[in-house]
Protein backbone atom coordinates (compact mmCIF):
# COMPACT_ATOMS: atom_id res chain seq x y z
CA UNK A 1 0.00 0.00 0.00
CA UNK A 2 3.19 2.55 0.22
CA UNK A 3 2.75 3.88 -2.96
CA UNK A 4 0.28 3.68 -6.09
CA UNK A 5 -1.06 6.36 -8.77
CA UNK A 6 -4.22 6.61 -9.81
CA UNK A 7 -7.23 8.60 -11.87
CA UNK A 8 -9.25 10.80 -9.82
CA UNK A 9 -12.93 11.64 -9.51
CA UNK A 10 -13.57 15.13 -7.73
CA UNK A 11 -16.61 15.77 -5.43
CA UNK A 12 -17.41 19.37 -3.42
CA UNK A 13 -18.16 19.36 0.37
CA UNK A 14 -20.57 17.78 2.65
CA UNK A 15 -21.03 14.57 0.73
CA UNK A 16 -23.13 12.83 3.36
CA UNK A 17 -24.26 9.22 3.49
CA UNK A 18 -26.89 9.56 2.06
CA UNK A 19 -25.33 10.89 -0.81
CA UNK A 20 -22.94 7.91 -1.00
CA UNK A 21 -25.89 5.13 -0.35
CA UNK A 22 -29.72 6.32 0.09
CA UNK A 23 -31.86 4.61 2.54
CA UNK A 24 -33.59 3.09 -0.45
CA UNK A 25 -30.93 0.91 -1.09
CA UNK A 26 -29.86 -0.40 1.92
CA UNK A 27 -32.32 -3.02 1.98
CA UNK A 28 -30.38 -5.15 -0.91
CA UNK A 29 -28.53 -8.04 0.19
CA UNK A 30 -25.11 -7.26 -0.46
CA UNK A 31 -22.94 -4.91 -0.71
CA UNK A 32 -22.32 -5.22 -4.29
CA UNK A 33 -26.06 -5.32 -5.03
CA UNK A 34 -25.83 -1.28 -3.78
CA UNK A 35 -23.28 0.02 -5.08
CA UNK A 36 -24.44 0.62 -8.79
CA UNK A 37 -26.76 2.87 -6.44
CA UNK A 38 -23.58 5.16 -5.15
CA UNK A 39 -23.58 8.70 -5.20
CA UNK A 40 -26.64 8.40 -7.24
CA UNK A 41 -28.47 11.40 -6.08
CA UNK A 42 -26.06 13.73 -6.70
CA UNK A 43 -24.09 11.55 -10.16
CA UNK A 44 -25.85 8.71 -10.63
CA UNK A 45 -23.79 7.76 -13.91
CA UNK A 46 -20.46 7.83 -11.05
CA UNK A 47 -20.53 4.27 -9.92
CA UNK A 48 -20.27 2.86 -13.42
CA UNK A 49 -17.48 4.84 -14.49
CA UNK A 50 -15.03 4.34 -11.47
CA UNK A 51 -12.69 1.57 -11.96
CA UNK A 52 -10.55 -0.05 -9.82
CA UNK A 53 -7.69 1.69 -8.06
CA UNK A 54 -9.65 5.06 -8.70
CA UNK A 55 -9.36 8.03 -5.85
CA UNK A 56 -11.55 10.10 -4.49
CA UNK A 57 -10.88 13.67 -4.06
CA UNK A 58 -13.21 16.05 -1.92
CA UNK A 59 -14.07 19.20 -0.44
CA UNK A 60 -14.47 19.21 3.95
CA UNK A 61 -16.65 17.07 5.78
CA UNK A 62 -16.74 14.56 3.87
CA UNK A 63 -19.05 11.42 4.92
CA UNK A 64 -21.06 13.48 7.61
CA UNK A 65 -24.40 12.35 8.58
CA UNK A 66 -25.39 8.59 9.13
CA UNK A 67 -23.06 5.62 10.89
CA UNK A 68 -24.17 3.34 8.43
CA UNK A 69 -21.20 1.32 7.38
CA UNK A 70 -22.02 0.42 3.95
CA UNK A 71 -21.01 3.68 2.92
CA UNK A 72 -17.27 2.89 3.00
CA UNK A 73 -17.94 -0.48 2.47
CA UNK A 74 -19.44 0.45 -1.28
CA UNK A 75 -16.43 3.10 -1.61
CA UNK A 76 -14.07 -0.16 -1.32
CA UNK A 77 -16.22 -1.92 -3.51
CA UNK A 78 -16.25 -0.28 -6.28
CA UNK A 79 -12.55 -0.17 -6.31
CA UNK A 80 -11.78 2.80 -4.53
CA UNK A 81 -7.90 2.71 -3.34
CA UNK A 82 -8.22 5.93 -1.27
CA UNK A 83 -10.20 8.91 -0.54
CA UNK A 84 -8.59 12.64 0.19
CA UNK A 85 -10.46 15.33 1.38
CA UNK A 86 -10.39 18.37 2.97
CA UNK A 87 -11.68 16.60 6.04
CA UNK A 88 -13.69 13.66 7.03
CA UNK A 89 -16.92 13.29 9.55
CA UNK A 90 -16.15 11.33 12.52
CA UNK A 91 -18.08 8.34 12.43
CA UNK A 92 -17.31 8.34 8.84
CA UNK A 93 -13.35 8.15 9.67
CA UNK A 94 -14.00 5.22 11.92
CA UNK A 95 -16.05 3.35 10.02
CA UNK A 96 -13.73 3.71 7.00
CA UNK A 97 -10.84 2.58 8.86
CA UNK A 98 -12.83 -0.27 10.38
CA UNK A 99 -13.36 -1.17 6.63
CA UNK A 100 -10.58 -0.79 5.21
CA UNK A 101 -10.87 1.88 3.26
CA UNK A 102 -7.91 4.59 3.12
CA UNK A 103 -8.44 8.08 3.87
CA UNK A 104 -6.35 10.83 4.15
CA UNK A 105 -7.06 14.38 5.21
CA UNK A 106 -5.40 17.56 2.94
CA UNK A 107 -6.18 20.81 2.47
CA UNK A 108 -5.16 21.83 -0.86
CA UNK A 109 -5.59 19.19 -3.23
CA UNK A 110 -8.99 19.54 -3.59
CA UNK A 111 -8.62 23.49 -5.13
CA UNK A 112 -6.22 22.76 -7.40
CA UNK A 113 -7.03 19.33 -9.29
CA UNK A 114 -9.50 18.53 -11.89
CA UNK A 115 -11.04 15.42 -12.90
CA UNK A 116 -9.72 12.58 -14.55
CA UNK A 117 -6.28 13.89 -13.25
CA UNK A 118 -3.41 11.10 -12.40
CA UNK A 119 -2.09 11.65 -8.93
CA UNK A 120 0.46 9.42 -6.96
CA UNK A 121 0.27 8.78 -2.97
CA UNK A 122 2.81 8.00 -1.26
CA UNK A 123 1.06 7.21 2.54
CA UNK A 124 2.45 8.76 5.22
CA UNK A 125 4.37 10.93 2.90
CA UNK A 126 3.37 12.82 0.23
CA UNK A 127 0.69 13.30 -2.94
CA UNK A 128 2.16 14.01 -6.04
CA UNK A 129 0.18 16.24 -8.54
CA UNK A 130 1.76 17.50 -11.56
CA UNK A 131 4.81 17.37 -10.36
CA UNK A 132 4.12 19.40 -7.07
CA UNK A 133 4.10 17.21 -3.73
CA UNK A 134 1.45 17.82 -1.20
CA UNK A 135 3.09 16.60 2.12
CA UNK A 136 0.40 14.61 4.52
CA UNK A 137 -0.10 13.66 7.90
CA UNK A 138 1.78 10.18 9.29
CA UNK A 139 -0.93 7.47 10.24
CA UNK A 140 -0.83 5.96 13.67
CA UNK A 141 0.94 2.39 12.74
CA UNK A 142 -2.75 0.12 14.32
CA UNK A 143 -4.62 2.24 11.64
CA UNK A 144 -2.35 1.09 8.91
CA UNK A 145 -2.51 -2.39 9.71
CA UNK A 146 -6.13 -2.21 10.36
CA UNK A 147 -6.36 -0.95 6.90
CA UNK A 148 -3.57 -3.34 5.46
CA UNK A 149 -5.56 -6.08 6.96
CA UNK A 150 -8.57 -5.41 4.91
CA UNK A 151 -10.89 -4.04 7.57
CA UNK A 152 -11.10 -4.69 11.94
CA UNK A 153 -12.87 -7.55 11.37
CA UNK A 154 -10.38 -9.27 9.29
CA UNK A 155 -7.61 -8.01 11.75
CA UNK A 156 -9.57 -9.61 14.53
CA UNK A 157 -9.50 -12.96 12.55
CA UNK A 158 -6.27 -12.51 12.22
CA UNK A 159 -5.30 -11.87 15.33
CA UNK A 160 -7.28 -15.13 16.11
CA UNK A 161 -5.64 -17.06 13.61
CA UNK A 162 -8.30 -17.87 11.42
CA UNK A 163 -6.96 -16.43 8.13
CA UNK B 1 -5.63 22.13 34.46
CA UNK B 2 -9.21 21.72 34.87
CA UNK B 3 -11.48 19.12 33.22
CA UNK B 4 -14.78 19.40 31.12
CA UNK B 5 -17.65 16.79 31.61
CA UNK B 6 -16.28 14.99 28.37
CA UNK B 7 -12.89 14.72 29.52
CA UNK B 8 -14.12 13.84 32.92
CA UNK B 9 -16.16 10.89 31.97
CA UNK B 10 -13.64 9.61 29.63
CA UNK B 11 -11.19 9.78 32.53
CA UNK B 12 -13.80 8.05 34.67
CA UNK B 13 -14.38 5.08 32.09
CA UNK B 14 -10.78 4.97 31.47
CA UNK B 15 -9.58 4.78 35.02
CA UNK B 16 -7.23 7.61 34.90
CA UNK B 17 -6.76 10.26 37.12
CA UNK B 18 -6.93 12.74 34.10
CA UNK B 19 -7.14 13.29 30.36
CA UNK B 20 -6.85 16.06 27.85
CA UNK B 21 -7.70 16.86 24.19
CA UNK B 22 -5.81 14.67 21.62
CA UNK B 23 -4.97 11.60 23.64
CA UNK B 24 -6.29 8.17 23.21
CA UNK B 25 -8.00 5.55 25.78
CA UNK B 26 -9.24 2.67 26.47
CA UNK B 27 -12.20 3.13 27.71
CA UNK B 28 -14.91 0.97 29.46
CA UNK B 29 -18.76 1.16 28.37
CA UNK B 30 -21.05 1.10 30.22
CA UNK B 31 -23.89 1.02 27.38
CA UNK B 32 -24.13 -0.38 23.95
CA UNK B 33 -27.33 0.95 21.53
CA UNK B 34 -27.86 -0.61 18.60
CA UNK B 35 -31.13 -0.63 16.14
CA UNK B 36 -32.60 -2.82 13.00
CA UNK B 37 -30.45 0.11 10.78
CA UNK B 38 -27.45 -2.20 11.22
CA UNK B 39 -27.54 -4.77 13.62
CA UNK B 40 -28.18 -8.07 11.26
CA UNK B 41 -24.45 -6.55 9.96
CA UNK B 42 -23.29 -7.10 13.25
CA UNK B 43 -24.75 -10.07 13.99
CA UNK B 44 -23.22 -11.68 10.53
CA UNK B 45 -19.53 -10.51 11.97
CA UNK B 46 -20.06 -11.98 14.86
CA UNK B 47 -20.60 -14.96 13.84
CA UNK B 48 -17.76 -15.19 11.38
CA UNK B 49 -15.45 -14.71 14.34
CA UNK B 50 -13.65 -17.53 16.37
CA UNK B 51 -15.39 -18.64 19.58
CA UNK B 52 -17.02 -15.25 20.47
CA UNK B 53 -18.72 -13.69 23.42
CA UNK B 54 -20.72 -11.21 24.34
CA UNK B 55 -18.54 -9.48 27.26
CA UNK B 56 -21.68 -8.37 29.06
CA UNK B 57 -25.39 -8.62 27.86
CA UNK B 58 -26.50 -6.80 30.54
CA UNK B 59 -24.83 -3.75 28.42
CA UNK B 60 -26.62 -4.20 25.51
CA UNK B 61 -30.17 -3.14 24.08
CA UNK B 62 -31.40 -3.69 20.79
CA UNK B 63 -34.43 -1.70 19.43
CA UNK B 64 -35.92 -2.08 15.77
CA UNK B 65 -37.09 0.94 15.26
CA UNK B 66 -36.67 1.55 11.67
CA UNK B 67 -38.43 -0.23 10.10
CA UNK B 68 -41.63 -0.82 12.59
CA UNK B 69 -43.92 -2.85 11.04
CA UNK B 70 -41.71 -4.53 8.65
CA UNK B 71 -42.46 -3.63 5.11
CA UNK B 72 -40.87 -6.22 2.92
CA UNK B 73 -39.71 -9.51 3.15
CA UNK B 74 -35.90 -8.44 3.27
CA UNK B 75 -36.18 -6.25 6.29
CA UNK B 76 -38.60 -9.05 8.11
CA UNK B 77 -35.48 -11.47 7.49
CA UNK B 78 -33.14 -8.86 8.93
CA UNK B 79 -35.35 -7.87 12.13
CA UNK B 80 -36.09 -12.08 12.42
CA UNK B 81 -32.60 -12.38 12.65
CA UNK B 82 -32.12 -9.54 15.46
CA UNK B 83 -34.65 -11.12 17.35
CA UNK B 84 -33.56 -14.82 17.51
CA UNK B 85 -30.07 -13.93 17.74
CA UNK B 86 -31.23 -11.36 21.40
CA UNK B 87 -33.26 -14.31 22.28
CA UNK B 88 -30.79 -16.64 22.51
CA UNK B 89 -28.48 -14.70 24.11
CA UNK B 90 -30.48 -12.60 26.44
CA UNK B 91 -30.43 -9.11 24.66
CA UNK B 92 -32.57 -6.46 26.21
CA UNK B 93 -34.98 -6.29 22.95
CA UNK B 94 -37.77 -3.85 21.86
CA UNK B 95 -39.81 -3.80 18.90
CA UNK B 96 -42.50 -1.13 18.51
CA UNK B 97 -42.14 0.34 21.29
CA UNK B 98 -40.73 3.61 20.12
CA UNK B 99 -37.91 5.23 18.11
CA UNK B 100 -34.08 3.88 19.64
CA UNK B 101 -33.04 7.24 21.14
CA UNK B 102 -36.66 8.12 22.85
CA UNK B 103 -36.32 4.81 24.42
CA UNK B 104 -33.26 4.66 25.68
CA UNK B 105 -33.52 8.10 27.29
CA UNK B 106 -36.97 6.90 28.87
CA UNK B 107 -35.46 3.45 30.08
CA UNK B 108 -32.23 3.35 30.27
CA UNK B 109 -29.52 6.38 30.19
CA UNK B 110 -28.39 7.96 33.01
CA UNK B 111 -25.87 10.91 34.19
CA UNK B 112 -22.35 10.07 33.72
CA UNK B 113 -22.56 7.03 31.52
CA UNK B 114 -20.54 6.44 28.21
CA UNK B 115 -22.36 4.68 25.98
CA UNK B 116 -22.03 3.30 22.29
CA UNK B 117 -25.09 3.72 19.85
CA UNK B 118 -24.71 2.38 16.12
CA UNK B 119 -26.77 5.02 15.15
CA UNK B 120 -25.58 8.50 14.49
CA UNK B 121 -27.72 10.63 17.08
CA UNK B 122 -26.86 9.06 19.91
CA UNK B 123 -25.31 11.84 21.25
CA UNK B 124 -29.24 12.58 22.21
CA UNK B 125 -28.10 11.10 25.71
CA UNK B 126 -25.97 14.03 26.82
CA UNK B 127 -29.51 15.84 27.88
CA UNK B 128 -29.31 13.73 30.92
CA UNK B 129 -25.17 14.23 31.15
CA UNK B 130 -24.32 11.07 29.48
CA UNK B 131 -21.34 10.77 26.74
CA UNK B 132 -23.08 9.24 24.10
CA UNK B 133 -21.88 8.40 20.72
CA UNK B 134 -22.60 7.01 17.23
CA UNK B 135 -20.24 4.02 16.23
CA UNK B 136 -20.43 1.82 13.52
CA UNK B 137 -21.87 -1.88 12.99
CA UNK B 138 -17.57 -3.20 13.17
CA UNK B 139 -16.83 -0.54 15.87
CA UNK B 140 -19.83 -1.80 17.44
CA UNK B 141 -18.92 -5.34 17.64
CA UNK B 142 -15.98 -4.92 18.70
CA UNK B 143 -17.67 -3.33 21.73
CA UNK B 144 -19.72 -5.83 22.27
CA UNK B 145 -17.26 -8.55 22.04
CA UNK B 146 -14.54 -7.02 24.12
CA UNK B 147 -16.57 -4.91 26.44
CA UNK B 148 -14.68 -1.47 25.84
CA UNK B 149 -13.22 0.66 22.72
CA UNK B 150 -11.11 3.46 22.44
CA UNK B 151 -11.53 6.76 22.43
CA UNK B 152 -10.00 9.99 20.87
CA UNK B 153 -10.24 12.93 24.08
CA UNK B 154 -12.55 15.44 21.85
CA UNK B 155 -12.30 19.25 22.10
CA UNK B 156 -14.62 20.99 23.82
CA UNK B 157 -16.99 23.87 22.64
CA UNK B 158 -18.88 25.33 25.24
CA UNK B 159 -22.12 27.15 24.87
CA UNK B 160 -23.00 29.83 28.12
CA UNK B 161 -27.01 29.64 27.91
CA UNK B 162 -28.81 33.24 29.14
CA UNK B 163 -32.62 34.30 28.88
CA UNK B 164 -35.08 32.44 28.11
CA UNK B 165 -36.90 31.35 24.71
CA UNK B 166 -39.75 33.98 23.51
CA UNK B 167 -43.13 32.50 23.10
CA UNK B 168 -43.67 30.51 20.82
CA UNK B 169 -39.86 29.51 19.89
CA UNK B 170 -38.49 26.58 20.04
CA UNK B 171 -35.20 24.43 21.01
CA UNK B 172 -35.39 22.98 17.81
CA UNK B 173 -34.76 26.99 16.57
CA UNK B 174 -31.90 26.96 18.81
CA UNK B 175 -30.27 24.15 17.75
CA UNK B 176 -30.61 24.88 14.09
CA UNK B 177 -29.81 28.58 15.10
CA UNK B 178 -26.08 26.73 16.60
CA UNK B 179 -25.51 24.61 14.08
CA UNK B 180 -26.20 27.48 11.01
CA UNK B 181 -23.33 29.59 12.95
CA UNK B 182 -21.18 26.77 13.53
CA UNK B 183 -21.40 25.23 10.02
CA UNK B 184 -21.94 21.40 8.89
CA UNK B 185 -18.86 20.08 10.63
CA UNK B 186 -18.12 23.26 13.46
CA UNK B 187 -17.59 20.75 15.60
CA UNK B 188 -16.15 17.77 13.73
CA UNK B 189 -14.38 15.38 16.16
CA UNK B 190 -15.27 17.78 18.99
CA UNK B 191 -17.89 17.84 22.17
CA UNK B 192 -20.90 20.52 22.44
CA UNK B 193 -21.13 21.48 26.08
CA UNK B 194 -24.18 23.53 26.82
CA UNK B 195 -24.79 25.10 30.39
CA UNK B 196 -25.65 28.81 32.04
CA UNK B 197 -28.97 30.35 33.29
CA UNK B 198 -30.59 29.69 30.03
CA UNK B 199 -30.26 25.94 30.68
CA UNK B 200 -32.62 26.13 34.19
CA UNK B 201 -35.61 27.34 31.52
CA UNK B 202 -35.42 24.39 29.07
CA UNK B 203 -37.11 21.18 30.05
CA UNK B 204 -35.79 17.60 29.12
CA UNK B 205 -37.73 17.14 25.82
CA UNK B 206 -36.23 20.57 24.83
CA UNK B 207 -32.67 19.08 26.07
CA UNK B 208 -32.86 15.99 24.44
CA UNK B 209 -33.92 17.90 20.81
CA UNK B 210 -30.43 20.01 21.49
CA UNK B 211 -28.25 17.32 22.04
CA UNK B 212 -29.79 15.16 19.12
CA UNK B 213 -29.05 17.20 16.65
CA UNK B 214 -25.38 17.93 17.50
CA UNK B 215 -24.07 15.75 15.40
CA UNK B 216 -25.39 17.68 12.77
CA UNK B 217 -22.16 20.19 13.75
CA UNK B 218 -20.41 17.07 13.08
CA UNK B 219 -19.99 16.55 17.08
CA UNK B 220 -18.62 13.19 18.34
CA UNK B 221 -20.95 13.74 21.62
CA UNK B 222 -23.14 16.76 23.17
CA UNK B 223 -23.53 17.26 26.91
CA UNK B 224 -25.46 19.17 29.43
CA UNK B 225 -25.02 20.47 32.85
CA UNK B 226 -27.15 18.02 35.20
CA UNK B 227 -29.04 19.68 37.77
CA UNK B 228 -33.08 20.15 39.07
CA UNK B 229 -34.55 19.19 36.48
CA UNK B 230 -31.99 16.18 35.39
CA UNK B 231 -32.14 14.68 38.34
CA UNK B 232 -36.16 14.79 38.79
CA UNK B 233 -36.63 13.16 35.69
CA UNK B 234 -33.98 10.01 36.09
CA UNK B 235 -36.07 9.78 39.24
CA UNK B 236 -39.26 9.78 37.80
CA UNK B 237 -37.75 7.22 35.63
CA UNK B 238 -36.79 5.24 38.83
CA UNK B 239 -32.80 5.78 38.09
CA UNK B 240 -30.18 7.46 40.02
CA UNK B 241 -26.61 9.26 38.15
CA UNK B 242 -24.23 7.36 37.71
CA UNK B 243 -21.45 10.70 38.07
CA UNK B 244 -22.47 14.39 38.66
CA UNK B 245 -19.82 15.72 36.70
CA UNK B 246 -19.31 20.17 36.11
CA UNK B 247 -16.35 21.63 33.88
CA UNK B 248 -13.87 22.82 36.11
CA UNK B 249 -13.55 26.47 36.53
CA UNK B 250 -10.04 26.47 34.66
CA UNK B 251 -11.33 23.86 32.42
CA UNK B 252 -10.20 24.09 28.52
CA UNK B 253 -12.66 24.85 25.67
CA UNK B 254 -11.47 25.61 22.32
CA UNK B 255 -14.00 28.23 22.04
CA UNK B 256 -17.06 29.15 24.49
CA UNK B 257 -20.25 30.87 22.72
CA UNK B 258 -22.44 33.08 24.50
CA UNK B 259 -25.94 32.89 23.45
CA UNK B 260 -28.99 35.00 24.47
CA UNK B 261 -31.94 32.61 24.33
CA UNK B 262 -34.48 35.23 24.37
CA UNK B 263 -32.62 37.01 20.56
CA UNK B 264 -34.06 33.22 19.04
CA UNK B 265 -36.38 33.56 16.36
CA UNK B 266 -38.23 30.37 14.69
CA UNK B 267 -35.76 28.97 11.98
CA UNK B 268 -36.07 26.49 8.85
CA UNK B 269 -33.36 24.77 7.52
CA UNK B 270 -33.36 24.28 3.86
CA UNK B 271 -32.66 21.66 0.94
CA UNK B 272 -30.34 20.06 1.16
CA UNK B 273 -27.76 21.04 4.29
CA UNK B 274 -28.57 21.14 7.76
CA UNK B 275 -26.90 24.20 7.93
CA UNK B 276 -28.62 26.40 5.30
CA UNK B 277 -30.61 28.21 8.18
CA UNK B 278 -32.66 31.19 7.45
CA UNK B 279 -35.26 33.16 9.24
CA UNK B 280 -38.58 30.56 8.97
CA UNK B 281 -40.40 33.94 7.66
CA UNK B 282 -37.90 34.11 4.40
CA UNK B 283 -39.78 30.28 3.27
CA UNK B 284 -43.14 31.50 4.22
CA UNK B 285 -45.18 31.16 0.89
CA UNK B 286 -42.40 27.60 -0.13
CA UNK B 287 -45.52 25.17 -1.45
CA UNK B 288 -45.20 21.62 0.78
CA UNK B 289 -46.51 18.12 0.21
CA UNK B 290 -46.26 16.19 3.29
CA UNK B 291 -45.44 17.52 6.69
CA UNK B 292 -43.64 15.37 9.72
CA UNK B 293 -44.27 15.42 13.17
CA UNK B 294 -41.78 12.96 15.20
CA UNK B 295 -38.81 11.46 15.53
CA UNK B 296 -36.08 10.94 18.15
CA UNK B 297 -35.65 15.22 17.97
CA UNK B 298 -39.33 16.37 18.41
CA UNK B 299 -41.73 13.13 18.35
CA UNK B 300 -42.03 13.81 22.53
CA UNK B 301 -44.95 14.50 24.39
CA UNK B 302 -44.56 18.59 24.86
CA UNK B 303 -43.83 18.56 20.49
CA UNK B 304 -47.14 16.85 20.24
CA UNK B 305 -49.34 19.31 22.48
CA UNK B 306 -47.14 22.15 20.49
CA UNK B 307 -48.70 20.76 17.09
CA UNK B 308 -52.20 20.01 18.77
CA UNK B 309 -52.34 23.48 20.22
CA UNK B 310 -52.21 25.21 17.05
CA UNK B 311 -54.36 22.41 14.82
CA UNK B 312 -57.00 22.29 17.72
CA UNK B 313 -60.05 23.40 15.89
CA UNK B 314 -58.52 23.59 12.27
CA UNK B 315 -57.79 21.29 9.20
CA UNK B 316 -54.86 19.93 7.52
CA UNK B 317 -54.74 21.41 3.69
CA UNK B 318 -56.61 18.95 1.57
CA UNK B 319 -53.31 19.10 -1.14
CA UNK B 320 -50.72 17.98 2.07
CA UNK B 321 -50.56 14.46 3.89
CA UNK B 322 -49.85 15.65 7.31
CA UNK B 323 -48.11 12.36 9.48
CA UNK B 324 -48.01 12.46 12.99
CA UNK B 325 -45.63 9.88 14.56
CA UNK B 326 -44.93 9.57 18.37
CA UNK B 327 -41.50 9.10 19.32
CA UNK B 328 -42.34 6.60 21.73
CA UNK B 329 -45.30 4.14 22.63
CA UNK B 330 -45.44 6.29 26.28
CA UNK B 331 -45.61 9.24 24.28
CA UNK B 332 -48.18 8.01 22.21
CA UNK B 333 -50.23 7.03 25.40
CA UNK B 334 -49.67 10.00 27.00
CA UNK B 335 -51.21 11.78 23.59
CA UNK B 336 -54.00 9.79 23.82
CA UNK B 337 -54.65 10.17 27.24
CA UNK B 338 -54.63 13.83 27.01
CA UNK B 339 -56.98 13.94 23.61
CA UNK B 340 -54.23 14.87 21.63
CA UNK B 341 -54.88 12.01 18.63
CA UNK B 342 -58.44 13.01 18.69
CA UNK B 343 -57.19 16.99 17.58
CA UNK B 344 -54.74 15.57 15.04
CA UNK B 345 -57.26 12.92 13.91
CA UNK B 346 -60.04 15.15 13.88
CA UNK B 347 -58.56 18.24 11.69
CA UNK B 348 -57.26 15.40 9.01
CA UNK B 349 -53.84 14.16 9.98
CA UNK B 350 -52.51 10.64 9.51
CA UNK B 351 -51.48 9.18 13.05
CA UNK B 352 -48.73 6.33 12.74
CA UNK B 353 -47.16 4.13 15.35
CA UNK B 354 -44.29 4.86 16.51
CA UNK B 355 -41.05 4.85 14.79
CA UNK B 356 -38.38 6.50 13.02
CA UNK B 357 -40.87 7.04 9.82
CA UNK B 358 -40.12 9.49 7.09
CA UNK B 359 -37.23 10.73 8.85
CA UNK B 360 -35.09 7.68 7.47
CA UNK B 361 -36.95 7.86 4.18
CA UNK B 362 -37.61 4.47 4.32
CA UNK B 363 -41.20 2.51 5.47
CA UNK B 364 -43.33 5.14 5.64
CA UNK B 365 -44.55 8.46 4.03
CA UNK B 366 -41.66 8.60 1.44
CA UNK B 367 -41.93 11.41 -0.74
CA UNK B 368 -42.02 11.67 -4.79
CA UNK B 369 -39.88 13.07 -7.49
CA UNK B 370 -40.06 16.94 -7.08
CA UNK B 371 -41.90 16.77 -3.93
CA UNK B 372 -41.68 18.86 -0.76
CA UNK B 373 -41.92 17.67 2.95
CA UNK B 374 -41.60 19.88 5.50
CA UNK B 375 -39.91 17.88 9.05
CA UNK B 376 -39.03 17.68 12.83
CA UNK B 377 -36.77 14.76 11.20
CA UNK B 378 -33.18 14.88 11.90
CA UNK B 379 -31.74 15.22 8.18
CA UNK B 380 -33.04 17.71 5.10
CA UNK B 381 -30.08 15.60 2.79
CA UNK B 382 -30.54 15.10 -0.74
CA UNK B 383 -32.94 12.28 -1.15
CA UNK B 384 -33.06 11.39 2.61
CA UNK B 385 -37.06 11.26 2.36
CA UNK B 386 -37.53 9.59 -0.36
CA UNK B 387 -36.78 10.50 -4.28
CA UNK B 388 -33.42 11.73 -5.09
CA UNK B 389 -34.95 15.07 -6.55
CA UNK B 390 -37.17 15.77 -3.40
CA UNK B 391 -36.97 18.14 -0.86
CA UNK B 392 -36.69 18.47 2.78
CA UNK B 393 -37.02 21.59 5.23
CA UNK B 394 -36.27 21.23 8.68
CA UNK B 395 -38.32 23.73 11.14
CA UNK B 396 -39.83 22.97 14.73
CA UNK B 397 -43.60 21.03 15.60
CA UNK B 398 -44.88 24.61 15.69
CA UNK B 399 -43.48 25.53 11.80
CA UNK B 400 -44.45 22.18 10.56
CA UNK B 401 -47.96 21.97 12.05
CA UNK B 402 -48.58 25.05 10.50
CA UNK B 403 -47.23 24.60 7.15
CA UNK B 404 -49.68 21.41 7.28
CA UNK B 405 -52.70 23.81 7.79
CA UNK B 406 -51.57 26.07 5.27
CA UNK B 407 -50.14 24.35 2.44
CA UNK B 408 -47.32 25.81 2.38
CA UNK B 409 -44.54 26.81 4.64
CA UNK B 410 -45.82 28.96 7.39
CA UNK B 411 -45.17 30.20 10.97
CA UNK B 412 -47.49 29.37 13.75
CA UNK B 413 -48.52 33.30 14.21
CA UNK B 414 -50.01 32.90 10.67
CA UNK B 415 -52.57 30.17 10.99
Amino acid sequence: MDKFSGKIWVLGDDIDTDIIIPTEYLALKTVDDMKPYAFSPLRPELAGQISEGDIIVAGKNFGCGSSREQAPEIIKALGIKCVIAKSFARIFFRNSFNNGLLLIENEDLHDVVKEGDNITVCVNNFIEHENKKYPIAELPQNLVDIVNAGGLVKAMRKLNGLD
Amino acid sequence: MGMTIAEKIIAAAAGVESVKPGDIHTVELDRLMSNDGTTHLTIDMYNKLKNPHIADVNKLVWIVDHNVPCDSVKTAASHKKMRDFAKEHGIKFYEGEGVCHQVMMEKHVTSGELIFGADSHTCAYGAVGAFGTGVGCTDYLYAMVTGHSWLLVPETLRFNLTGKLPEGVYARDLILTIIGKIGANGANYMAMEFGGEGLKTLNMSDRISICNLCVEAGAKTALMEVDEITLDYLKEHGREPKHVFKSDEDANFAKVYDIDLSTIKPIVAKPHFVDSVVDAKECVGTHIDEAFLGSCNNGRIEDLRAGADIIKGKKVHPMVRFLVVPASADVYKQALYEGIIDTFMEAGAIVMNPNCSVCWGSCQGVIGENEVLISTGTRNFKGRAGHKDSFVYLASAATVTASAIKGEIATADMV
